[in-house]
């Protein structure tokens, strides 16, 4: 532990290799099954055979196709409409209950809707992931563009700034730190409506490797796609929050960042 | 050429409130007249009306010929309101947005050298001390190089030594800019180191109680019986109208709100 408090980011190992340890033994003493806790090494095995055979790159790809696609829609959409209702008190009004309402909607109970209206390829699954990621980018956004310190844009004001140029030269940069916790928010919520969408119906990508460990008894492919699946998040996040500090660096904070590393 | 400031019949009221008014002032062009009173007696509001951020209840206030733009009016706030996002150098050029960039840039880096920050330009506003942070405000003020410059006690929140090194610094700026300068300050010392013509406000509602010329000249010996004679009268006149020890325990949190509010 340094002064400031902080440990050192490997500190956070501690644990999971504890636990590997200890499923490894578990496995190797044979208290469970094979079929029902598949050992580490095996696991690790059928990642190497899902790596060689190109079937994990495919699934991968699928995977994170829908992942941008959704992620770009939802957070698009949403910056859009949130900068507008952050903007202006009559599209506030206007919108924003609306917003809310759909809000209340469980995000998975729109599957139906959007398999019948667009079909079961891409489409569908690139609206539900979209739809993932719209809420926390809107919320934060609008919240962030609505919390801007009345300070600030007095000061735009004795300078003559128009409401437009108030929005993009001092509510914008303001919000843009509570920006992009919507942002890492939404992608979080990306995954895990992506993974919903491959496992209702998808024939590829990591979402179908789950389903298909499922239905045909494998759990070291569920396995080994859960930790595909939480490798890739982790790394997603993390590249998106060095994103994010770099874009907020001007920020006079104590430097205590949640899920850094 | 700097222009003269009319009040006439001012009031502002909050919610029914009076706050402020009736005030009737002319104040000439290329002065520094300095607005004194105790906490909560209007003259935040007085100068935010002048500097448009509150409309006036009723009255009227006439800078120059009534035709001014922003760019014409300046204003330092109680606190520098930096953007924390943009360096020391964006920060005062934050009111030169009609300006090509060339322009900007040497007005900017003018100004800069007046309020001796030159070599801190590129840094962000977390990296400034107080001091610092408000000569930058001060710099953002005078970019625009404007006719009339209204400054919310700028000073206030500094430690004795800066807060002097500042009140000879703003003299020095206006002896440069000859802007007509309204400073709003509860610290009669600063009122009479910087300023010609001083009006006490007593309230709420904040109304004119005194109006002194200290012919004192400038830079100020804050050690001569003159300064003392004046802040001697300056004390009698603001301790004639006593608000706090007037109220009743029971007022004392409406007092606090209309402090809040200026």
């Amino acid at each position: 532990m340094n002064r400031r408090g902080k440990w050192h980011w490997s500190i956070g190992l501690a644990v999971p290799v504890m636990l590997l340890v200890l499923w490894q033994g578990v496995a190797a003493a044979g208290w469970a099954p094979p079929s029902v806790l598949p050992s580490p090494v095996f696991v690790i095995d059928t990642l190497v055979a899902m790596a060689t055979s190109g079937e994990m790159i495919q699934a991968l790809q699928a995977t994170a196709m829908r992942i941008a696609g959704g992620f770009a829609l939802g957070a698009g959409v949403a910056t859009l409409l949130g900068g507008l209702c952050g903007a202006s008190g009559f599209a506030r009004a206007l919108l924003d209950p609306l917003i809310q309402a759909l809000r209340s909607v469980p995000s998975l109970a729109w599957v139906p809707l959007f398999i019948l209206w667009l079909g079961i390829f891409e489409a569908s699954k690139i609206t539900l992931v979209a739809v993932g990621v719209f809420f926390p980018v809107y919320l934060n956004l609008v919240s962030g563009i609505a919390n801007v310190d009345r300070k600030l844009i007095e000061v735009g004001r004795v300078h003559g700034y128009s409401p437009l140029r108030r929005l993009l030269r001092i509510q914008l940069p303001a919000a843009l730190p509570s920006y992009v916790v919507g942002l890492r928010g939404g992608l979080g919520l990306g995954w895990m409506f992506v993974a919903a969408a491959e496992l209702l119906g998808a024939t590829n990508g990591l979402g179908f490797i789950l389903d298909d460990g499922e239905q045909t008894g494998r759990p070291e492919r569920v396995l080994a796609a859960l930790l595909l699946f939480g490798i890739c998040g982790k790394l997603s996040d993390w590249a998106l929050a060095a994103l994010g500090r770099a874009a907020i660096s001007w920020q006079d904070i104590d430097g205590l960042q949640m899920g850094r590393g | 050429m700097a222009h003269p400031i009319h009040i006439t019949g001012l009031t502002k009221s909050y919610g029914g409130q009076p706050v402020l008014g009736p005030v009737r002032l002319t104040l000439e062009a290329g002065t520094i007249t300095a607005i004194i009173g105790r906490s909560g007696c209007g003259k935040t509001t007085l100068l935010r009306c002048l500097g448009g951020l509150e409309d006036a209840t009723a009255g009227r206030i006439t800078i120059g010929d009534g035709r001014l733009s922003h760019r014409e009016i300046g204003y330092v706030f109680q606190e520098p309101r930096l953007m924390p996002w943009l360096n020391v150098e964006k920060n005062t050029g934050f009111g030169l947005a009609g300006l090509s960039k060339s322009a900007r840039e040497q007005a900017v880096a003018e100004v800069l050298r007046v309020v001796g920050l030159a070599s801190a330009a590129r840094l962000l506003p977390k990296q400034l001390s107080g001091g610092m942070a408000q000569r930058v405000a001060l710099a953002r003020a005078l970019a625009p190089r404007p006719e009339v410059i209204l400054l919310d006690e700028p000073f206030s929140a500094l430690d004795p030594f800066s807060r002097e090194q500042m009140q000879e610094h703003l003299l020095h700026l206006h002896e440069h800019y000859g802007a007509t300068m309204v400073l709003i300050t509860h610290d009669m010392d600063e009122a009479l180191a910087l300023a010609h013509r001083i009006i006490v406000l007593t309230g709420p509602p904040g109304i004119v109680t005194g109006d002194l010329t200290p012919n004192l000249p400038k830079p100020v010996d804050r050690s001569s019986v003159a300064f003392f004679e004046w802040k001697k009268r300056l004390t009698g006149l603001l301790s004639d109208h006593s608000v706090a020890s007037e109220l009743p325990l029971d007022n004392q949190p409406r007092l606090a709100r209309h402090r809040m509010a200026s």
